[in-house]
């Protein structure tokens, strides 16, 4: 499941929620993205996410539905704020479960390292200097490109 | 047919979304990029490097050289910074 939402989340519940009463789970892996409050040397006073309403939704779909085509996993959750957040807040959570860790593990880390490359969310951070617009990262596309070695069903 | 623009690309436009009829000739993301060029500083901005301006059309992620036509929703913006 996905949610691209406003409002802040509930890491606990929301795992809960995801394993519920399925007794074949053995492993959950959670992943949550916070605001920090400095970027290379500069101090961030918050950060607004934007996204493309629509779109944003599909990718996140996509890239759901390629984690549990690569991996046997009992239930994953992706879920994704917009708008204007603080440092310590969270962004983003991504949940996988499973019968034994390693899938729960590795799911949890491509979906986070495949989202951060494909879903359409663009960062500005409030700076001393004004509204900054973060940059695409090298090792953000380092990160993705590791998993490419797996046979992939999307379009690109 | 519509445009969107995200991040700095729509600062530098100036607004977020707009329809838009460029002539018969603008028939892929390369051409209609060109096109808004010609329209004015902001745009000529938004679209001085294009190594770091990605493309969708109707919400799947294209390359320049893929083909729009009317009734086509085209989203222009950088590269994403989510997570």
């Amino acid at each position: 499941m996905i949610r691209v939402q406003r409002e802040d989340f509930d890491p606990c519940a929301e795992m809960d929620r995801l394993t519920g009463a399925d007794r074949t789970i053995g492993a959950v892996c959670s992943f949550v993205g916070l605001v920090r409050d400095i970027a290379g040397d500069q101090s961030i006073g918050a950060m607004t996410l934007e996204h493309y309403p629509g779109m944003t939704e599909r990718e996140l779909e996509r890239i759901e539905a390629e984690a549990n085509r690569r991996w046997p996993l009992q239930g994953s959750l992706i879920i994704h704020r917009y708008g204007r957040m603080e440092p310590g807040e969270r962004i983003v959570l991504v949940i996988t479960a499973s019968r034994h860790r390693k899938a729960a593990f590795e799911s949890c880390e491509f979906l986070m390292d495949w989202l951060k490359t494909k879903a359409p969310f663009w960062k500005l951070e409030e700076t001393p200097d004004g509204g900054q617009w973060v940059d695409a990262r090298e090792a953000d596309n380092a990160a993705a490109q590791r998993w490419a070695d797996e046979p992939s069903t999307e379009k690109e | 047919m519509k445009i969107l623009y995200f991040a700095w690309l729509r600062s530098k436009v100036g607004i977020s979304e707009e329809d838009i009829s460029p002539p018969g000739d603008v028939s892929d993301v390369g051409g209609v990029i060109e096109w808004l060029r010609q329209r004015g500083e902001g745009y000529e901005a938004a679209f001085a490097d294009l190594s770091v301006v990605r493309a969708a059309v109707n919400q799947e992620y294209v390359g320049f050289d893929h083909p729009v036509s009317q009734g086509d929703e085209i989203a222009l913006f950088p590269p994403v910074t989510g997570g």
